[in-house]
């Protein structure tokens, strides 16, 4: 396996209204291979959207990555980058997609101009050559009639066909990593359905790994191959999906399987988490999900470190500890 | 507007009066007409093109659809919120559409509205328990100090801290601002609650302790809900009945079971086979429909069926693009698809 993907301690502080600084994102370790989809799950706050603006120093100050901090693209450190080789691996090396294209759509050039740019920053090809490619990626990407639509304006074009777009655009540059942040979120369910059609079709086509940054379990599954969630700036638990989905063992993860409803099954009355996610500001000590966790026991008001629970399967949880045994040989 | 013309029109005969219903929704049509100082009038916006439903005391029916169906509209001009272009409403035997201003705010102490963001629908500046006692106080439903303990006891029915009365609704979060608005709809003690995507906007952990503060207040207090939403799971889990909503028409409407169960309509065939299932196994083996192209634009709905620009049917056909298929009784549901019998189940499909 090529590790295309390394981030180590992530830590990112953001200026607090009375002095200070507080951390949004507190510890964040995750690895990404070549080829290999890692989901990112939580709800809103968690962190997860700054973390994955942070692959690209992308985030917006006065946020800051803290000293300590590791995120490595194969050999290349993205924190010593300065300039214009910063700029050379943003598109090139990581592409990115955000919930609402049009914030990321400009929309006095056509979409044909826009793919095109990011072509010719990349590669020295001709404006003919360029436009050609553009062509191409907007078909591989299931815009129809492709060579009328080239020329139209953002605003011309619907919710769903722009955020096809934004991946053409993502995929112009032929990054080995996609970044897809909330990509269906603003569409409606029929929309949805499609464009993560192409992005599975697109994934095992280019190859590329995929770090999906979404707060709905259903999207994750059946198609990451590792998920991990993410509650009050950290990873709270991480596992092989499949694992994670049949044997959910971090008392959030369980209240976040208990809090969906589903479409097929037995309707029985959701068993929500009590209280609310609290601002990064309010984060209590010791372990995090304490107040709101029906399990949390002494031991729960002392900060616990991500503890295996079967292979590859590990949550920050001292319940590990104890069932941890149990748990891991239930697993494989 | 007259009533007695209800029982031709609707698809089932219905007795004149029914102590079960509470609301008769009947052909209701709302057009929007652009235009205005910068732009020529085009051709109306068909939000709502036809629409008839029943909802029944004590009952949650959903009404389901894409952005752009018109089902909101279906919540806001049964309140009249917005007028009604045409059609009918009867609300407890009270014709809704041809009330005078006095006589729809005595009816509006009885039907109420909850919005997906209650930010946007609470005054900034006024105290959450100002905000609540507002329609206690116009309605006056108590005066002097029985209007705070009737806001304390209404805080505390939907989850919240009845000392929050004195705070501000920008100290809340997306969670509790719903539950003000909710606070808010059930201090004038409606007997019907429109709830225009009440938790669409909310986190999951959130969005399960609204549907079930929902679920326990219609039952102690018998209340009514339209439910108006995007997502079928979510209705799967509050709703009796629910009408599926295309293009401003009800395409499909039945009770929850059976309308998920064996949907009909090809169109609820594909909302279904599109609602991401958190389930590994289930979601690779699941074949799933996906549909061709958008939405076609309401003010240029297309003739016939409005579905049959995407539909998947193996028998669409010519008469698809002619002729609008009506809602009629197949299987176990109601579907207005003229091949209804034969529709694919959301099993039986490949890729399409």
């Amino acid at each position: 396996m090529t590790r295309v993907l390394e981030v180590e301690e992530l830590r990112i502080s953001f200026p607090a209204e009375r002095g200070g600084r507080f951390l949004a994102v507190d510890g964040v370790s995750f690895t990404l291979d070549r080829g290999e989809t890692l989901a990112i799950v939580g709800e809103s706050g968690c962190g997860k959207s700054i973390t994955s603006l942070a692959l690209l120093r992308l985030v917006p100050p006065p946020g800051r990555i803290e000293s300590g901090s590791v995120i490595r693209l194969g050999d290349t450190d993205v924190l010593a980058l300065e300039g214009e080789s910063l700029r050379r691996i943003r598109g090139r090396r990581v592409g990115m997609i955000f919930q609402d294209p049009m914030t990321s759509l400009n929309p006095v050039f056509t979409v044909g101009n826009q793919i095109a740019e990011g072509i010719r920053a990349h590669f020295k090809v001709s404006k003919a050559e360029a436009r050609d490619r553009s062509l191409h990626l907007l078909q591989e990407v299931g815009i129809p009639d492709p060579s009328t639509r080239i020329d139209s304006y953002p605003h011309q074009l619907s919710g769903g066909m722009r955020q096809r777009v934004m991946i053409a655009m993502a995929l112009a540059a032929e990054p080995e990593i996609l970044v897809a942040d909330e990509p269906t979120t603003a569409l409606d369910v029929t929309v949805q359905a499609q464009i993560l059609e192409v992005l599975d079709r697109l994934r095992e086509s280019h190859g590329m790994a995929v770090l999906l940054i979404t707060h709905d379990l259903g999207i994750v599954a059946g198609r990451a191959d590792r998920v991990a969630v993410m509650y009050a700036g950290q990873i709270v638990e991480e596992a092989p999906t499949a694992r994670l989905f049949s044997a959910p063992s971090h008392p959030y993860t369980q209240g976040l399987f208990a809090s969906v409803p589903r479409i097929t099954g037995p309707v029985r009355r959701l068993t929500p988490i009590r209280g609310s996610v609290p601002a990064p500001t309010a984060w209590p000590s010791g372990c995090r999900f304490r107040p709101r966790c029906p399990q949390a026991f002494d031991k729960s008001e002392t900060m616990p470190p991500l503890l295996p629970v079967g292979l590859e399967h590990r949550m920050r949880c001292w319940l590990a500890e104890g069932a941890g045994g149990a748990m891991g040989a239930g697993g494989q | 507007m007259q009533f007695p013309a209800f029982t031709c029109i609707h698809p089932r005969p219905t007795p004149a009066v029914d102590r079960m219903t509470l609301l008769q929704v009947r052909d209701l049509v709302k057009h929007y007409t652009p235009g205005g100082l910068f732009r020529a009038a085009g051709p109306p916006v068909r939000a709502v093109d036809g629409v008839s439903l029943d909802v029944n005391r004590g009952e949650t029916v959903a009404l389901v659809g894409e952005s752009g169906c018109g089902k909101s509209s279906v919540g806001r001009t049964i309140l009249r919120l917005q007028e009604p272009t045409r059609g009918a409403a009867m609300f407890d035997g009270i014709d809704i559409f041809s009330l005078d201003r006095r006589e729809l705010r005595r009816l509006r102490r009885r039907m109420q509205i909850i919005f997906q963001d209650p930010y946007s629908s609470l005054n900034p500046r006024m105290s959450v328990g100002s905000a609540v006692a507002e329609g206690i106080e116009i309605h006056r439903l108590a005066t002097g100090a029985e209007v705070g303990r009737r806001v304390a006891s209404l805080l505390e029915e939907v989850g919240l801290d009845p000392g929050y009365a004195r705070r501000y609704p920008h100290e809340f979060s997306g969670g509790q601002r719903q539950r003000i608005g909710i606070a808010r709809a059930l201090a004038v003690e409606p007997a019907f609650i429109v709830c225009d995507e009440p938790v669409s906007a909310l986190d999951v952990s959130v969005q399960a302790q609204v549907l079930n503060l929902l679920a326990d207040l219609q039952r102690d207090r018998g209340l009514a809900y339209l439910f108006i939403a995007h997502d079928l799971a979510v209705v799967r889990q509050i709703a009796q009945r629910v009408a599926v909503m295309y293009l401003g028409r009800i395409v499909e409407q039945g009770a929850t079971e059976q309308l998920l169960s064996e949907p009909r309509h090809p169109y609820t065939v594909a909302l279904l086979s599109a609602v991401p299932e958190p389930d590994p196994a289930r979601s690779r083996s699941r074949s799933r429909i996906v549909l061709r192209g958008d939405l076609p634009s309401p003010s240029n709905p297309p003739p016939g069926c409005p579905f049959h620009t995407r539909c998947f049917h193996p028998l669409r056909n010519e008469r698809c693009r002619m002729e609008v298929p009506v809602l009629r009784p197949v299987g176990r549901t109601m579907a207005a698809c003229h091949y209804a019998e034969s529709t694919p189940g959301v099993r039986e499909v490949g890729g399409v």
